[in-house]
């Protein structure tokens, strides 16, 4: 089992290929490896409740840590506690702590 | 202590790729994890000495008031701040990047380089994260 960390700076309201990774994060986990989608940017604006916030469910549902910058929700005025399930409010350093174990596969979209 | 190279590749002021890319070292710092960056492309404008604060006209701040950051001033303090945490922040400005912009005057303690120094950053390195423009 590998370590994934997926991470989306792209608003899935605007950017149609922000569901390939989505599809690789989903395909990851289904295959047993551990996958980290981390939200940053304008990346967040999906976890808001809405149409485009249903398939962070569905991944986090499907095994994937779905996790929201916090730095990123509060510039766009996002409560850390209004996410839609699924989603956790994370600290860039999380994608430290990743990035240290050396053995993660980092992809930035 | 591990060593994390992070390769940008947007100019500052035009996506928060910038913002988030700083961050990110900047948590790796925190952390006590050396790191290199490899600025690409546009990123070679990160650390020009000859960019300026600015006053805001719309809202009447002035340069002292607007508090404007620069980019050249953040990664100054990043170096300043791996030395104090003694961990190596090793930045390496593309050459030829630089040369196609005229981007000559740039932040001490970074340093001119080119692709062949990115491989050998990425081979000292326990993790990689590249950051390319949109």
């Amino acid at each position: 089992m590998s370590q994934y960390l997926l991470i989306e700076s792209r608003d899935s309201f605007e950017f149609g290929d922000v569901a390939y990774l989505h599809d690789l994060a989903r395909g990851l986990a289904k295959e047993g490896h551990a996958v980290t989608l981390f939200l940053v940017q304008n990346g967040v604006l999906p976890a808001r409740p809405s149409a485009q916030s249903e398939r962070l469910t569905r991944l986090a549902r499907g095994g994937v840590e779905v996790l929201a910058d916090d730095f990123s929700l509060k510039e766009r005025g996002i409560s850390a506690g209004s996410l839609a399930d699924g989603v956790r409010a994370a600290p860039i350093e999380r994608v430290v702590d990743l990035l240290a174990e050396g053995s993660t596969r980092a992809i930035w979209h | 202590m591990s060593t994390i190279t992070i390769l940008s590749m947007d100019a500052p002021y035009e996506s928060a790729n910038s913002t988030t890319a700083l961050r990110i070292v900047d948590a790796a710092i925190r952390k006590g994890h050396n790191v290199n960056v490899f600025a690409y492309e546009g990123a070679v404008s990160y650390t020009l000495t000859t960019q300026k604060p600015h006053q805001n006209p719309v809202k009447g701040t002035s340069v002292e008031e607007e508090r404007h950051p620069t980019t050249k001033d953040w990664v100054a303090g990043l170096l300043a701040a791996a030395g104090e945490k003694g961990v190596k922040l090793d930045w390496v400005r593309c050459g030829l990047c630089e040369d196609e912009r005229g981007a000559f005057d740039q932040v001490p303690g970074t340093r001119r380089g080119g692709p062949a120094d990115f491989v050998k950053q990425v081979a000292a390195s326990d993790n990689v994260l590249v950051i390319p423009t949109k």
